[in-house]
Parts: C-alpha cells; sequence; structure tokens
C-alpha cells in the first residue's frame, strides 16, 4: 500500500482507538498510539490475511503481547473488514461487550490470534506458534509486538533465548520502544533501555527504526524476511500517545480517558479524513 | 512375598509413545528434567516429537500453547512444584482461559520425594490446578493408571494436569483394571466407612482396609484419581452408604482432594469427615518412607482417623 494511504489508516484506527476509550470511559489511549503505525501497516500492507476468513489455516498470525494497546488492534480490525458489519461502537470494557479490557481469543472478535494482559508472554507463545509452522511446513509469519516496560517479565527471555536455539526466523517481533511503563521510565526502573542490545546478544537479527515511519517499518520486515537463520527483532522507537499533542510522551496517558475538551482536540488532531 | 513396585512416570513415558505412535501430532516438551519425567523416552525413539524447553517453565507453557494453537497436541511436563507453580499464570490465563488443548504432567509430586526437601515438595499443585476453569486434574495410583489417565488426558479437548510421584510405588491396578476419567473407582467393597484416596495413598488405604478388617471395621475403598471434574454420585454412595468418610491424599490438606470431597458432601449429603493430608505445613529433607512416616501419611494414620471418624457417626 502506498504510504499517503497508510499514513491516512494510522490517523483513522489511532481516532477510533481514542474514540472508543472516550466513549467506554475507561483504557490506554497512550500505548495504544505508540504501536499503531506498526499494527496498521502490519494489517494494511505486511501480513498475508484474509478478512472474510480469519482462521485461514495459511495466515499470517499476530500477536499483541502488550494487551492493553488493544483499542488500536480492535480498530484496525474494524477498518480492515474483520467486523461484519462495521462496528459503530465498540462498548469497549462494557459489560457483555466483545470487546474486553484486555484481548480475548474467545470474546468474539474475528482476527484474535491469541489472548493477552498478562504480560511478557507474547513471545514465549509466538514461538510455539511459529514452530508448529516449522512442523507443518508452512510458510506464514508469526509477528508479535512487545512492550519495552513488559521485557521486564522474566518469560520473554525464555521465550527469545529458545525461539533463537530453535532458528525460528518465521517469528518477528517489534518492540514498541517508547520508553514509558506504568509508574515512569524505563530508564527510571531499571536503569536502562537498551532493547537492541539484549536481543543482539541473545544472536537475534535486530534492527533498529522509527516506529512512526511505515516505509521503515515495511522495509525491516523485508530485511528480515530475507535474513534466514534467526528470529526477527525490529526495535522501534517510538513515541507513547503519538499523535494527540496534549499526550504524546505525557505518561499519565498511560491509562485515562479524554476530557470533552480533549475530545474536541482529539476530533481537530486525528478526525475527518 | 514382596511387593512389585514401579515408578508412576514410566507410565507417562509409556503413554507418550503410545500416543505419538497413534498420532504425530502429539509432541513432548519439558524444561531440562526429561529423564525423570520419562519424556526423554519420547526424544530417545522420536526425536521430531519432543522439544527440550531448558529450564524455563513460563516459556514452556507459552510454547505449548502456540503448538496447541497451531494444530498439535503438546504435553509439558516437569516437575509438579515448578510445572504448576512458575507457570500458574500462563496455565490460566494463555491455557485455561482460552481451553487450550495442552496436557501438562506434574512429576515428582508429593512428600515423598525426600532429600531435595521442601523447595521441591508439590503439596499445593492439586489445589492451584483444580481451581481453574477448564482444567481436568487427575492424580491417579500406580504406573498402569498413569499410562491410562494419561492417555485419558489425549482423548479430550481441553487442559489437563495429571500428577505422579518419584519413587516406585506398589502396582495396585492391572491393564485390565478399568478407568474412566470422571469415574471413581471401587477397589474394596465395605459398610463402616469409606476411604476415598488418590496417588500413593490409595495403596496405604486397601493396607489399612485389610487392618481393619481384622477388626471388624468394615472398609469401603475408593480410588478417586480424577479430582476435577469430581464423580458427585459415586462420592455420596460412599457417604450414604457408610454414613462417614475419610478422605487421604499425599497433599496439602487445605484445597485438595479433601477439600473437593467435602465441597461435593457439603452440597449433596454432609457426613463426618476425616482429612489425611499434610496439615498446613511444607515438607523437609529426608528419606521418602521416613517423610511420609512423619507427616501421617501411612496405613496406621488412616486407621486412626477411620476409628475417629466412626465414633463422630
Amino acid at each position: 500500500m502506498e504510504t499517503a494511504a497508510l499514513q491516512k489508516i494510522a490517523r483513522r484506527v489511532r481516532f477510533e482507538a481514542v474514540r472508543m476509550i472516550y466513549e467506554g470511559k475507561e483504557g490506554h489511549p497512550g500505548p495504544a498510539l505508540s504501536c499503531a503505525d506498526i499494527v496498521a501497516t502490519l494489517y494494511f500492507d505486511v501480513m498475508n490475511i484474509n478478512p472474510d476468513e480469519p482462521d485461514w489455516e495459511d495466515r499470517d498470525r499476530f500477536i499483541l503481547s502488550k494487551g492493553h494497546g488493544c483499542p488500536i488492534w480492535y480498530a484496525t480490525l474494524n477498518e480492515r473488514g474483520y467486523l461484519k458489519p462495521k462496528v459503530e461502537h465498540f462498548h469497549l470494557r462494557e459489560l457483555g461487550s466483545i470487546f474486553q479490557g484486555h484481548p480475548s481469543m474467545h470474546s468474539g472478535v474475528p482476527g484474535i490470534d491469541m489472548t493477552t494482559g498478562s504480560l511478557g508472554n507474547g513471545i514465549a507463545i509466538g514461538a510455539g506458534m511459529a514452530y508448529a509452522a516449522k512442523v507443518h511446513k508452512k510458510d506464514y509469519y508469526t509477528y508479535v509486538i512487545c512492550g519495552d516496560g513488559e521485557m521486564q517479565e522474566g518469560v520473554t527471555w525464555e521465550g527469545v533465548n529458545m525461539a533463537k536455539g530453535r532458528g525460528l526466523d518465521n517469528l518477528v517481533v517489534f518492540v514498541d520502544n517508547n520508553g514509558w511503563q506504568s509508574y515512569k521510565t524505563i530508564e527510571f526502573t531499571i536503569g536502562q533501555n537498551n532493547m537492541a542490545d539484549r536481543f543482539r546478544a541473545f544472536g537475534w537479527h535486530t534492527q533498529e527504526i522509527n516506529g512512526h515511519d511505515v516505509e521503515q517499518i515495511k522495509a525491516a520486515v523485508l530485511i528480515a524476511k530475507k535474513t534466514p537463520g534467526s528470529p526477527h527483532a525490529i526495535i522501534c522507537r517510538t513515541i507513547k500517545g503519538r499523535g494527540l499533542s496534549y499526550m504524546e510522551n505525557n505518561n499519565k496517558w498511560h491509562k485515562g480517558v479524554p476530557t470533552e475538551e480533549q475530545w474536541a482536540i482529539t476530533q481537530t488532531e486525528l478526525g475527518g479524513e | 512375598m514382596s511387593i512389585k513396585k514401579i515408578p508412576m512416570r514410566d507410565g507417562y513415558g509409556k503413554a507418550l509413545l503410545e500416543l505419538i505412535a497413534a498420532n504425530p501430532k502429539v509432541i513432548a516438551l519439558d524444561a531440562d528434567v526429561a529423564k525423570s519425567t520419562r519424556s526423554i523416552w519420547v526424544k530417545e525413539k522420536f526425536p521430531n516429537n519432543f522439544i527440550d524447553m531448558g529450564i524455563a517453565e513460563q516459556d514452556l507453557v507459552g510454547t505449548a500453547a502456540g503448538l496447541a494453537f497451531g494444530g498439535m497436541m503438546p504435553f509439558t511436563s516437569t516437575y509438579a512444584v515448578f510445572m504448576a507453580g512458575r507457570a500458574w499464570d500462563e496455565i490460566r490465563t494463555t491455557v485455561c482461559y482460552n481451553n487450550l488443548n495442552v496436557k501438562i504432567a506434574g512429576a515428582h509430586a508429593g512428600i515423598s520425594v525426600g532429600p531435595d526437601g521442601a523447595t521441591h515438595q508439590a503439596l499445593e499443585d492439586v489445589a492451584i490446578m483444580r481451581v481453574l476453569p477448564n482444567m481436568t486434574v487427575v492424580v491417579p495410583c500406580d504406573a498402569e493408571e498413569t499410562r491410562k489417565a494419561t492417555l485419558a488426558g489425549a482423548a479430550i479437548n481441553g487442559p489437563f494436569y495429571v500428577r505422579f510421584g518419584r519413587e516406585a510405588v506398589p502396582v495396585v491396578t492391572e491393564e485390565s483394571t478399568p478407568f474412566e476419567l470422571g469415574k471413581a473407582r471401587t477397589c474394596r467393597e465395605g459398610s463402616d466407612v469409606a476411604v476415598i484416596a488418590n496417588g500413593a495413598m490409595l495403596y496405604e488405604s486397601l493396607e489399612a482396609a485389610k487392618i481393619l478388617a481384622e477388626e471388624n471395621i468394615s472398609v469401603e475403598v475408593i480410588d478417586l484419581h480424577t479430582v476435577k471434574p469430581i464423580d458427585v454420585d459415586a462420592v455420596v454412595a460412599a457417604a450414604k452408604k457408610c454414613g462417614c468418610v475419610v478422605t487421604a491424599e499425599e497433599h496439602q490438606i487445605f484445597g485438595g482432594m479433601g477439600s473437593a470431597v467435602a465441597e461435593c458432601l457439603a452440597q449433596n449429603y454432609p457426613v463426618p469427615q476425616e482429612f489425611i493430608g499434610i496439615n498446613d505445613s511444607f515438607g523437609e529433607s529426608g528419606q521418602p518412607q521416613e517423610l511420609m512416616d512423619a507427616y501421617n501419611l501411612n496405613q496406621s494414620a488412616i486407621v486412626a482417623a477411620v476409628k475417629k471418624v466412626i465414633a463422630r457417626k
């Protein structure tokens, strides 16, 4: 897809993600917006998928390991045509809604390949999916988006270790490296935010890109696919809350709901075409 | 005459080989203790159906979930204390919440693992597994029943936990002994008290019943191998027939099989019940039989509990 069209979609799903949080009065807008360009590029350009057949067995798989960012996933699935009819009001986090607070593969949202919400599990599960593809001689890829905060979970590195050891070159992990976690910055919390160094130390094919540049995201996946033998880490420099002036790099928006005034700003900055 | 003894884990290993021979989608995963759990037998015979995940229990379960999602039937195994404990979050949220077809084997369970001490003695695993929705929990009594339980676990679609000990334990069932998941098995008919047991405590219960018979106390012995879903009909029928119950298990009293029986009886047919199990303490190092005796997990403890519960009728 053309760059301008992808950027337009990324803007659109940002708006929809914030709208569902505004309407549902709960959610994590900052973490959703920081990975918007990656999710949009995967679903509208990179991944081999069919929205009319969400469980198609040869599809590329996707895991949002940082499950709290799910509003952007819900919005993207909706824009991509997974929800039929297209959803107007998401009722995010409301009783009886299919749009759970963290993504569930059994709540009724087509296209959710894996439940997440307990942080750190995406790489291990993705490695299992990638391993199954190798066993079944399938050529689908498994894509995982992790937060940088959840890299503090030990199971992450168990998965990183195993995926390299088994040569799972059909596994592509994006790290949404916005530098923040729930409470403070990554640096404040653990004293270092050296994601690329860590993946390189584990022997992964590692790239560092601007996670808001759809061209760079597309190019990094192409390079990954041409580099066999090792799983792929794409460390994405991102800005938490990207796309809204009042939200960017302000960790108050890890979780929060726009006021009416802020919703008006949202409509100006992200609304329309 | 000496009693024939075989470790239950041999039954697990045998079952895996049978399953993989019949279905190449079955895959065994272990966390660095495959020799102990007997999943090494898979590596030796079917190397493509085995993954050693290393010392990484959470990754073991996470990867198994991904494999299950990819159409395979993973059997994960490691020591029960780490299997159920360290990977509980992954078992809960990734496997059970999603009702994925992941099979989980907790080996070296109970205090009888011996000298390794409290850190390695899984005495809580049944409680934290049976509390999970969608989970099936089985505690077999010997190697042959472990084999049958493992095969039965493969026949259901969904999470399954089987737990077994390290030591060679007396053979109390044969190949022809019936086994049905979710159905308790009456091993000995009696009328004064029902002793409901599983795991290594089943043999102890059968021996206790012989001792009590000499004192004209008629003991019914029931093998409650499937802790969840519990066989309500069998438990209630035993309570009605005998009027009192003793439960015996190599596990904490709080939350284990005895608790499951008490939950069942309280709702359906309350009768006096005594509990044989670990009484809210950790274990310690020692030889297996020493520990079983020190923690009242033996025939004489069952005999005493039977007398106590009959007096409460």
